[in-house]
Formats: C-alpha cells, structure tokens, sequence
C-alpha cells in the first residue's frame, strides 16, 4: 500500500515550548489509524498540523496523492469534535458548501450529491434542519458528510464519538467501518475511546507527554495483549498510574 | 533527641519544637488536625519553623486524624520554607494520615514551580512589548489579507461570499432602524432644547437652524450612529465570529479549501461600509427634523423660515464630510470587530473578553478618525 501521508521528522511546540519531538510516521491508504494518548498529551494538536491548520517547529507533513475536486481543493475531509457546523445553515446547505465552492455541479446536482451524503450517514429527512435543532450525535454524523462532500481519499475525525449515548457512538463506528470497507477511505481518528478503538482500528499511535512523542505503533489489540511498555499497558488496561503496574 | 521544648496547642493539636535531630531542627505534631484547626495548625507551625536557622524535620507520626486542607498547609509550609532556603522535611505519617499525605503529595508541583522562577521586571516589560510587537504584527497581516482579498474580488468575485451580504446588510442596517431613529430625533431634540434659551435671550432663534443642521451633519450624526452600529453591529460580529472560532466552525472552512477574509469577514466588512453612510444621512435628517419641532414650538419659528434658514445654512460639504467620516467608521467597525472576532481563544470567557475588546477598540479608534479627519477637512477648507 501506498503512502497517504508522511510526517516527517515533526517538532510541534510554541516558543521555547516543546509538545512533541520529531515524530516521523506514514499513513498507509487503506487504513482506518487511530492517534491515541491520554488527555493533553497533543493529539488533536498533532491532527491540526498533519492537516496544515497549524506550524510545525520544524519537520514536515505532508499528504500525498490528488486532490479530488482539482487544483486549490482539500485532498482530504475533517469531522471536528463538535461537527463545527455552520449555524446558519442548513445540514443540506453545510454539505452543498464545499461542492460549490470547488465544482461545477448544477445547482440540481449539487442538492442531488449533498442529499445522498446525508443519506449515507443516515440523515436523510434532517436536510432543512439546522444544527441546532439536531442532537449531538447527528451533529458529527453531519460533520462527517460535510467532509465527505467532495469524495477525499482521508478523513480526519477528532474525537468522534466523544460525549455520544451508547447507541450513538456504536452507530458512528459502523458508520467508519462502512466508509472505509465501501469506499476505502483512509481514515484518521484522534479518540482514547477504548471500546472504539478495539472495533474499528486496524493500527494506532500511542502519543505520551513526558515521551514528548510516540510511545507505541501498531495493532491496538496486539499492544494490549502484548506490550511491554507500562505505559502502553496501563492506557490499554484502564489501569491508573498509581499502580505502576507492569504487563 | 531535643533539649528545649516548645508547645503551641490551639486545639486538639500539638506543635512541639523538639530540639535537634543530627543537624536538623525537629518539630513533633501530633493529635488532630481538621479545616475547624487549620488556621491554629497553620499558625502554630509558622511560627516554629520561622525560628529555625536550618534544615527542619517535621515528625507527624503523632497525628492521628489530618484532613486534606491540612495536608495541602502542611505542603505549602516545605515549598515556602525551602524557597527561603530553609529545607523541610516531612515523615512519620501513619495509617489514615499517610493516604492523605500521599493523595495531597504536590511533590511534583514542587519541582515544577522550582524550574520557574518569576521573571524580573525587565523581562516582564520584555515580554509586554513583544506581545504588543506581536499583535501590531497580527493586525498588519490581517489587513493585508483583506487589502488582498478586496484586490482579488474583481479577478475572481468566487473568492467573497457574496450570498450572506443581503443578509448583512440587514442586519446593519434595515434591523438597526427604529433605534437610529429614535436616537438620533432624541439628539436632536435635546440638543435644540438644551440651546434654545440662550439663543433667545439675544433673539437668534433662526440660527437653530444653523447649530442643529451643522452639528448633527458634520459630526453628531456620524458619531452617534458609529457609536450606535459598534455597539450594536460591531460587537454582533466580533461575538458571532469569535463563538465561530471557539467552536472550529473557522477551522472547517480552512479545511475545506474556503477563505475565512473572503467568505466571512468581506461581506461584514462591506456591509458596514454600505449601510454606515445610510444611516447617517437618515441620523442626521431625524436629528434636524427634532431640532426643527423645539424650534417651532419653543423659539416661534414657522417650519418654511426652519427650513429656508437651514439650506442657507448647510451646504452639500456639510453633509459630505459627514458621509465621508462614517465611511472611515464603517470599515474601522467592521476591520476590528472581525479582527477581534477570528484572533478568539479561550472558550466562552475568551468570547466576552475579546467581544469587550473590540467594542473598546473601536470606540478608541472612532475618536482617532474624528479628530484626524476633522483637522483634514479644516486643513483642506470643506
């Protein structure tokens, strides 16, 4: 499998700040990869700068391929922890944005595409709607049609499950499962929902702060079953780091 | 063990200072200590280890009840005594007193609060510059992102949002109506109201005409109404888009390939500098028309010598100026309010904070222009 993404040799911080020392890590296409580590140990942070909204201190991100919609287009679709839907709009329009703004789709067409993407996360009869008079969780699934709008080959989803009932959230991971197995879209998540985590990835990254970088890659079961890394084993075991168990 | 002795009960406590242990002060604690106890605690033990002119051991193994307040005293006690350069040392705790020891431990706190020491004056006024460099910066490069999109709109009018600006517009300007009106006749009024005697005592009544009609289109009438639409339009926008930024709703338009200058701040932008001038000409045609009612009902003058007095009185300059002051009020309003808005941080209370700071930055700014454009336009005779 190709490369969709490579982060090469990366420093993330602010001044004389250092968060995270020279990650270097490939996304494979494909792959549904899940950043994990416990709370503020960077992952959005690390999210926000493979997908260029922030600086690195040095070292580079960079997404490899085709931009789907053409020259100056996203190559790839992000789903923010709060939907980050546009309040005065519409689902139908938040979706119909980016067809717009980056094809030559009929106004017919555009409604037509917009529509379906909302069908595809189950939000068919919600078009009129706008965010507010969603729940949370048909918020994200919105959010993720948004970032679905112009077909990219990777998503990025930060936190997706995150406040979600039980239903809900099981119905979210189906939902990636669908996208990845149907349309095999790489998809990224930044979440430490364990139950998620188990289901649908296929890898992980494991961030640590003190580490100031990653501490684990690989199949989330098998560092569960087998790592030899406290840290890794206390995240995968729920187990607090008072115990200073040991696998 | 110690020689001299020294009891400070104020409860069911005891501090003792118990001589020397090797080459360290002892001090004994024992009993029970709770919130109800922890001033006396704290008190008894300050003044214990303030005598000390070395290292201090504080032996609690004789407390057999400590509250968390009371650990987290007894944590401050050793970070402050250390800082001073007197080392504390804590042990003996037991049973119940050693889980709260080890729950309030701030060891690690501890350490980091060493690493930091305060910064000295000079680095302070060091770091105030370089923030205040840093967000002169942050407005230059903001102004010029604007300069660029409003350049680029003609080549590629894609770039602006140019759907919203109806909507905008409305909301500046035709939703801004009743109370623009209500304000400007009430300036009107009361400025003609508050002049009308001393024009009578020397028999000027139909120079009303002349000190209305000047003031409200010269500069009252732009300012209140700048005052009025920053207040009201300008913190809108500043709140709407910083609640924006704090939610990731400016994060979603980046990441789907959308400029937020061209798609969130040109079209505010444009709709202050449009409807700003309207509402003005509509200020100051309220604000002469009220002044016009005391003049006829207190001063006797007839509504034709009013308005025959005022056209003398004002000539299209007059009104010119005015409209040329609340253009540069538009878009003052309009460049801080969404500057402030997208610069956001801080959640909910970042929102109030900088929604704040762009209602007082450009009630700031509104003086500068004023008193910059009204020496020009004497400068130049108009």
């Amino acid at each position: 499998m190709a490369a969709l993404v490579e982060v090469d040799k990366m420093t993330i911080g602010w001044g004389d700040f250092t968060l995270m020392k020279e990650l270097d890590f490939e996304i494979e296409e494909g792959e549904i990869m899940v950043i994990l580590g416990g709370s503020g140990c960077g992952k959005s942070t690390l999210m926000r700068h493979i997908i260029g909204l922030e600086t690195p201190k040095s070292g580079t991100a960079r997404l490899v391929g085709q931009q789907p919609a053409g020259e100056g287009s996203p190559p790839f679709g992000v789903m923010f922890q709060s939907g980050a839907l546009f309040g005065s709009m519409t689902l139908l329009e938040n979706v119909s944005l980016p067809l717009v703004k980056w094809t030559d789709l009929a106004p017919d067409d555009v409604e037509a595409v917009a529509r379906a993407r909302l069908r595809l996360v189950s939000l068919d009869g919600f078009e009129n709607h706008l965010p507010s008079e969603i729940s949370g969780g048909m918020k994200k699934r919105a959010g993720i049609a948004r970032a679905m709008a112009l077909e990219p080959r990777i998503l990025f989803l930060d936190e997706p499950s995150a406040g979600l009932d039980p239903i809900s959230a099981v119905e979210l991971d189906e939902l990636i499962l669908t996208l990845n197995a149907s349309l095999g879209v790489t998809t990224v998540l930044v979440t430490h929902e364990l139950e998620s985590i188990f289901k649908i990835a296929r890898r992980c990254i494991m961030l640590d702060k003190q580490a100031q970088g990653i501490i684990a890659d690989g199949d989330p079961r098998e560092l569960r079953d087998h790592s030899t890394d406290p840290r890794v084993h206390r995240f995968f075991n729920r187990l607090p780091a008072s115990t200073g168990a040991n696998p | 063990m110690g020689t001299a002795r020294q009891t400070a009960a104020e409860g069911p406590f005891r501090v003792e200072r118990a001589g020397l242990d090797g080459d360290k002060v002892q001090i004994r604690v024992a009993g029970q200590v709770e919130i109800a106890q922890a001033p006396g605690f704290s008190r008894a033990l300050q003044q214990a280890i303030q005598a000390a002119d070395r290292a201090v051991l504080v032996d609690i193994s004789g407390l057999t009840r400590l509250d968390g307040g009371s650990a987290a005293i007894l944590y401050g006690l050793r970070q402050r005594s250390t800082a001073r350069g007197v080392p504390l040392e804590i042990l003996g705790a037991r049973g119940d007193v050693a889980e709260i020891m080890k729950l309030y431990d701030d060891a690690a706190a501890q350490a980091i609060l060493k690493g930091e020491p305060s910064d000295s004056a000079i680095e302070q006024v060091g770091a105030v510059t370089l923030a205040f460099a840093g967000g002169v910066k942050g407005i230059l490069d903001f102004i010029g992102q604007v300069t660029r999109a409003v350049l680029r709109a003609p080549l590629r009018p894609s770039t602006i949002n140019w759907r919203d600006l109806g909507r905008h517009m409305e909301q500046v300007g035709a939703d801004a109506l009743p109370i623009v009106v209500l304000i400007s006749f009430l300036i009107g009024l009361v400025m003609a109201f508050q002049s009308a005697g001393t024009l009578a005592s020397y028999g000027a009544n139909v120079f009303l005409a002349d000190m209305v009609g000047l003031s409200m289109t010269r500069l009252m009438g732009p300012l209140m109404m700048a005052i009025l639409v920053a207040g009201r339009s300008g913190a809108g926008i500043s709140a709407e888009l910083g609640t924006m930024k704090v939610s990731e709703e400016i994060d979603a338009l980046r990441t789907l390939g959308l400029d937020p200058i061209g798609f969130l701040v040109i079209p505010r932008v444009l709709a202050l500098v449009l409807m700003v001038p309207f509402l003005t000409l509509l200020a100051d045609l309220v604000g002469i028309v009220g002044g016009g009612i005391i003049g006829i009902t207190l001063l006797d003058l007839t509504p034709a010598s009013f308005i025959n007095r005022l056209t003398e009185a004002l000539d299209l300059w007059d009104v010119g100026t005015g409209v040329l002051l609340s253009l540069a009020y538009g878009v003052a309003i309009g460049l801080i309010a969404c500057e402030r808005g997208l610069a956001t941080s801080g959640g909910a209370e970042g929102v109030g904070r900088f929604t704040t700071a762009a209602v007082v930055t450009i009630l700031f700014h509104l003086v500068i222009i004023t008193s910059v454009l009204t020496s020009l336009f004497m400068f130049w005779g108009i």
